[in-house]
């Protein structure tokens, strides 16, 4: 099966986008299957922005922040772990695969590390198959 | 007694309508007490199956947009309930989705927690009052010595009204307060000025805990949650304050926080706030920023006594929510 995942990934401003653009200004190949949108911090992340990426089609959403203690803005990584959980417990009600959404600290040092993480959730979501949501709400068009 | 409410001329033509209901929001328009001969001062009851005998086919003959209002309650569930919202569309100038289930799904939109085989095997084969050896199932249709009947086919999933036809108004809650459908009613019979199409009217812009009057900080703190039993409420500090899950900071305010009031937790009823769309995802920002632990493990524990979030944020709101229903394959 010819299955490309799609990953919608959230990355901070000032530690994870580093991170990532360090991974790539270090011409580190990882795969190509994650659609970067920058926020200035994760405590940003609405959990509207993760459902609605899964809405729209997302195979997995990853989130990445600065690690415990260096956010930029303090404790916006605390309450992104925070919802995060709540968020992963509550899909998992709806019948979302937990390999569907990760989080992970990213330092502005760590490219490296970025790198494997996309290959990682890459491989996890090629065992998992493409998201059954699209497919699921695309039913509930009812309106002729 | 003297009428409030001008008599416009010619009188309005007014219909309710329910679809996948309880029964709840009928009712709530008869809780408009005496006023409700001021409704009918002023409008004609051109269809209500639950007060007067008026068939399908009598509706169906009504001219388009004969029907000058008409408040359709209740989810759509199946194929009566679509069609029904079909035909009032096409009869109404304006149609109103009153109530939460038409509105947001309701208590009937918790199905999409399920699918329709679930709840057939549930309902005909599992639950302990059954006996149905045959595994007879609901057929939508049969024929009797008189002829064919067609009977409703119940849908895999449940839907707002909003989902199969184009709504004007909404008013929530479950069911909407009854002098906030008599503020709506007075403006659309004084010919007032009416909010653009696809308001939701009969509510306020902001939340519950906007207009409510229990004591509460800035800086909310939690580090268990109690279900509303397990705790012994002092009645004055604000629940969420007692770690008991409240709806309040994600429920838009037009009841007046009746249930808080009572002294019980807000369930959301009223749907989400003007800025927010989906009333769970707002909730659990919300209380992100509540919970008072910082070690994933701490965080699990006090997350762990939110017995069943999906149901909890959703009780009122699942088939509008961003995810509509559960996955089954
Ligand atoms: S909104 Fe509430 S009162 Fe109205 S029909 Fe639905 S369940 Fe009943
Ligand atoms: S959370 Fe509930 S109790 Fe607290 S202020 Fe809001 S409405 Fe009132
Ligand atoms: S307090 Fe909440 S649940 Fe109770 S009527 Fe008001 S909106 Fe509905
Ligand atoms: S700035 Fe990186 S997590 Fe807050």
């Amino acid at each position: 099966m010819n299955f490309r995942p799609t990953i919608v990934a959230f990355l901070c401003n000032w530690c994870a986008y580093t991170g990532a653009d360090l991974a790539g200004t270090s011409r580190m190949r990882y795969a190509p299957n994650i659609r970067i949108i920058r926020v200035m911090c994760s405590g940003r992340i609405d959990p509207t922005f993760i459902l609605t990426a899964f809405q729209q089609g997302a195979d997995g959403v990853l989130i990445c922040g600065c690690h415990p203690g260096d956010c930029h803005y303090q404790t916006g990584n605390y309450k992104c772990l925070r919802r995060f959980k709540l968020i992963s417990k509550y899909i998992a009600q709806m019948g979302i695969e937990p390999e569907r959404l990760k989080l992970e600290w990213i330092s502005a040092s760590e490219g490296k590390q970025f790198a494997e993480l996309v290959n990682e959730m890459t491989k996890a979501i090629l065992n998992v198959g493409p998201s059954k949501i699209k497919s699921t709400l695309e039913v509930k068009h009812l309106k002729s | 007694m003297p009428s409030d409410l001008p008599i416009p001329k010619p009188k309005l033509k007014l219909a309710i309508y329910w679809g996948a209901a309880c029964g709840g929001c009928c009712v709530s328009v008869l809780d408009t007490h005496e006023k409700l001969l001021d409704i009918v001062a002023a409008a004609d009851l051109v269809f209500w199956p639950i007060a007067m005998d008026i068939k399908y086919k009598d509706v169906e003959a009504f001219p388009d947009k004969s029907i000058d209002v008409t408040l359709f309650n209740g989810a759509v569930r199946n194929s009566e309930n679509k069609r029904m919202a079909q035909v009032l569309r096409s009869k109404s100038k304006i149609l109103v989705a009153y109530g939460a289930c038409a509105y947001m799904g309701g208590i009937p939109g918790l199905a999409n927690f399920h699918n329709r085989d679930e709840i057939f095997k549930r309902v005909y084969d599992e639950t302990e009052s059954t006996v149905n050896p045959e595994k007879i199932r609901p057929q939508t249709e049969y024929t009797v010595k008189e002829g064919k009947l067609d009977i409703p086919e119940m849908f895999n999933d449940v839907y707002t009204l909003n989902q199969v036809v184009e709504v004007d108004y909404f008013i929530p809650g479950c069911p909407p307060q009854s002098e906030r459908l008599l503020e709506v009613f007075t403006a659309i019979a004084t010919g007032a000025q009416l909010p653009p199409k696809g308001s939701v009217v009969g509510a306020n812009e902001k939340t519950n805990c906007d207009e409510c009057k229990r004591k509460k900080t800035d800086n909310k703190v939690i580090k268990k949650f109690y279900r509303p039993w397990e705790i012994q409420d002092d009645k004055e500090t604000c629940f969420l304050e007692q770690g008991v899950i409240c709806m309040g900071p994600a429920t838009r305010g037009g009841c007046g926080v009746r249930c808080v009031t009572g002294n019980s937790p807000c369930r959301g009823c009223y749907g989400p706030p003007a800025a927010a769309s989906d009333p769970g995802a707002k909730m659990m920002s919300a209380i992100g920023t509540m919970i008072d632990a910082d070690s994933p493990e701490e965080i699990d524990k006090i997350i762990g006594t939110i017995v069943d979030p999906a149901g909890l944020f959703y009780r009122f709101s699942l088939p509008s929510s961003i995810l509509g229903r559960k996955i089954i394959l």
